[in-house]
């Protein structure tokens, strides 16, 4: 088996290591709940923990992997959840099986966040830095407006309007979307499983892509746009590829965290949603997913934990977001960091080494 | 007259837009950097003047100067300490530093002053002046925001095309490092548009609440990236860009909830930037420079 690990290459061995660590966490998450083991506040974590799992390794792709920065992921995210809300409700009187009607309405969800991504994503792509930045927060902000905005009825037939409910027409039926006040009596149909199932699916469409021929030209691109461009790599698709894919699945990771509670409303996912998912990716460090996913947990878990000293618990936030980005970025720390990271990959190597003479077969 | 008041009300608004505006123009022109902490400045200049106002009372002009001075002071302590350890930073590690700022400063705010909304009394204590047998209302606040906004315009201009300090600031906004080989000290300019940057949110927030009269920690978040939209859309870094799209973005704002809805005003909002980017991708009045191979 070791052998075996050590003739991988080292992306593979890397991305085998993080679903190691996913399975791992599952399978302790799930029997320590089964077992009771776990507070009913830490048992109702366990779905968003799953959904902020998987958007930020969403998020990873593009922050990260492609290296726009974007601050409008949780518009994406609302889009799904919306999306899957309805199609949950419409398939509710045909499709009894609750695990097939979220895996639908997920799926739908993923698509419409997909189709929202290629809207964004067109004229976003045509900016770079800090003004792709500024744009990607006012599509959010748009989104959300938008949502707010929305009322979607359902008699048999489907009502949408912009302006209320009275506009809708509807004949009896049920009110799905309701404006501001978002959606209400939602069936709670996400599982800690189901979470689990996205998180691997997300980290699986992600792991490929990057490990592929585009995922390659999306990197180039990142590492030196001019450079990509010249030797043929059509900058514009593979950006965009990037972040409709990422768009997609927080679409998707948005239905599962909107079908964990009663109800939602389209001002859940702001600006400052966007925001922490960002922060996942920044303290998990850029591009390295494995990080995203712990950061992710662990800051998701971190303020729930810290809630019995109340409002100093943001404060704390605060004071903690800024000294780990001081401490990581200080000079004299991220020396002594690349010294160790140098002395580590150099036993690395030398292990290799010794066990290619050994072995003959192993290639580092 | 509906036509006139709403015109008026949004370039008053617009003028506050554009006092914000000014100062995220400066700061981003000289450090790079998406400074989402402005917003929240602007909350901290509005507490500070209703606390000398209403706590200590003192007299409006007193406790305006006062939060001038209380967030000038803010804003550079806050360069020290979180910003210039990062100069040498990705952008994305500041971003995110300034977030953490943002979000000390809003807490600290509703530690100290709690989350219930605070009643802003207008630092301009004068009745509203009556137009056209009195169906045009022109309150004082108005006139004042916009003449501020003017004079503060001016004012940068000249500061910053005819004195040492503002020739200094242009030149490390060009090039710090041959700035810093001409021997200007790149540190002390930084900290000096912080410094301006925040005395105008200081203003801007006095201008806010005096309009809107309600205070509270999350005042500033809005406003503040509303006036980073504007600057972007005037064209980062230019002075006279960051008022042009202040107030465009104000009358935008106003006539967006007189006549569409009060819902959709803030998409419209963001609609404009976007639109605006795509058709000149550096804003308004902003210089597009091509990259060189």
């Amino acid at each position: 088996m070791m052998e075996r690990l050590k003739g991988l290459s080292t992306p593979s061995r890397d991305n085998l290591v993080t679903y190691a660590l996913v399975f791992a966490a599952w399978a302790v998450m799930q029997s320590l709940a089964s077992a009771h083991a776990i507070s009913s506040s830490m048992v109702g974590l366990l779905v968003p923990i799953t959904a902020y799992v998987s958007l930020a390794i969403s998020l990873n792709l593009v922050v990260g992997i492609s290296g726009e920065l974007s601050l409008g992921h949780a518009g994406f995210m609302s889009v799904g959840a919306f999306t899957g809300l309805v199609v949950a409700q419409i398939l509710a009187p045909s499709v009894a099986s609750g695990p097939l009607r979220l895996l639908v309405s997920m799926l739908a969800a993923g698509g419409v966040a997909a189709l929202a991504g290629l809207v964004v994503g067109v004229p976003v792509m045509r900016l770079q830095g800090d003004y792709l930045a500024i744009v990607t927060l006012a599509f959010g902000e748009i989104i959300k407006n938008l949502l707010n905005n929305l009322y979607v009825g359902f008699d048999g037939g489907l009502h949408l309007s912009m302006t209320n409910v009275a506009s809708l027409g509807m004949s009896g039926g049920k009110v799905l979307i309701n404006g501001p006040q978002g959606a209400v009596g939602i069936e709670k149909l996400s599982s800690f499983m189901a979470g689990m199932l996205l998180v691997l699916f997300t980290l699986l469409v992600v792991t490929n892509l990057v490990n592929s021929r585009s995922g390659r030209a999306i990197m180039a691109v990142r590492d030196n746009r001019i450079a990509a461009e010249s030797v043929g790599i059509d900058t514009t698709k593979y950006r965009l590829m990037a972040f409709v894919v990422a768009a997609a699945l927080a679409g998707m990771a948005g239905a599962l965290y909107a079908m964990n509670f009663s109800s939602i409303v389209p001002k859940k996912f702001d600006f400052n949603t966007s925001i922490l998912i960002l922060v996942f990716v920044v303290l998990g460090g850029m591009g390295n997913i494995r990080g995203g996913i712990i950061s992710a947990a662990l800051l998701t878990v971190l303020p729930e934990k810290l809630r019995f000293i109340g409002d100093f618990r943001m404060l704390i936030y605060a004071v903690v977001l800024i000294s780990v980005m001081l401490f990581s970025n200080n000079a004299q720390v991220r020396m002594t960091l690349d010294g160790i990271r140098t002395r580590l990959a150099r036993k690395d190597d030398d292990e290799a080494l010794a066990d290619g003479e050994r072995g003959g077969g192993a290639h580092a | 007259m509906g036509l006139l008041t709403n015109l008026i009300n949004g370039i008053s608004l617009g003028s506050v837009y554009a006092i914000i505006a000014l100062g995220y123009t400066m700061v981003y022109g000289i450090a790079k950097m998406l400074n989402f902490a402005h917003g929240d400045v602007i909350m901290v200049g509005g507490y500070i003047c209703f606390i000398a106002m209403n706590n200590v009372g003192l007299p409006p002009v007193v406790a305006v100067l006062l939060s001038i001075v209380g967030c000038t002071c803010l804003g550079i302590v806050v360069e020290r300490l979180a910003y210039k350890p990062l100069r040498e930073a990705p952008s994305l590690a500041v971003l995110i530093t300034a977030i953490g700022v943002s979000y000390f400063l809003q807490n600290t705010a509703l530690l100290v002053w709690g989350a219930d909304p605070k009643a802003f009394r207008s630092v301009i204590d004068s009745p509203s002046i009556k137009l056209f047998n009195g169906q045009l209302t022109v309150s004082p606040v108005s006139i004042v925001t916009v003449l501020a906004c003017v004079a503060i315009m001016v004012g940068l201009t000249l500061f910053t095309s005819r004195t040492k300090m503002g020739k200094a600031m242009r030149a490390c906004s060009e090039d710090k490092g041959a700035a810093q080989l001409m021997g200007i000290n790149v540190n002390t300019t930084i900290s000096m548009v912080f410094a301006i940057g925040s005395g105008l949110a200081a203003i801007a927030g006095v201008l806010l609440c005096s309009t809107y009269p309600t205070l509270m920690p999350t005042t500033g978040s809005l406003p503040g990236i509303k006036a980073f939209t504007a600057a972007v859309i005037g064209g980062i870094g230019s002075i006279p860009g960051a008022a042009l799209g202040g107030v465009l973005l104000g009358i935008i704002e106003i006539f967006a909830k007189a006549y569409i809805g009060t819902q959709l005003a803030d998409a419209i909002v963001f609609a404009v930037l976007i639109v605006v980017l795509l058709i000149r991708p550096a804003g308004l009045l902003g210089k597009e420079i091509h990259e060189k191979v």
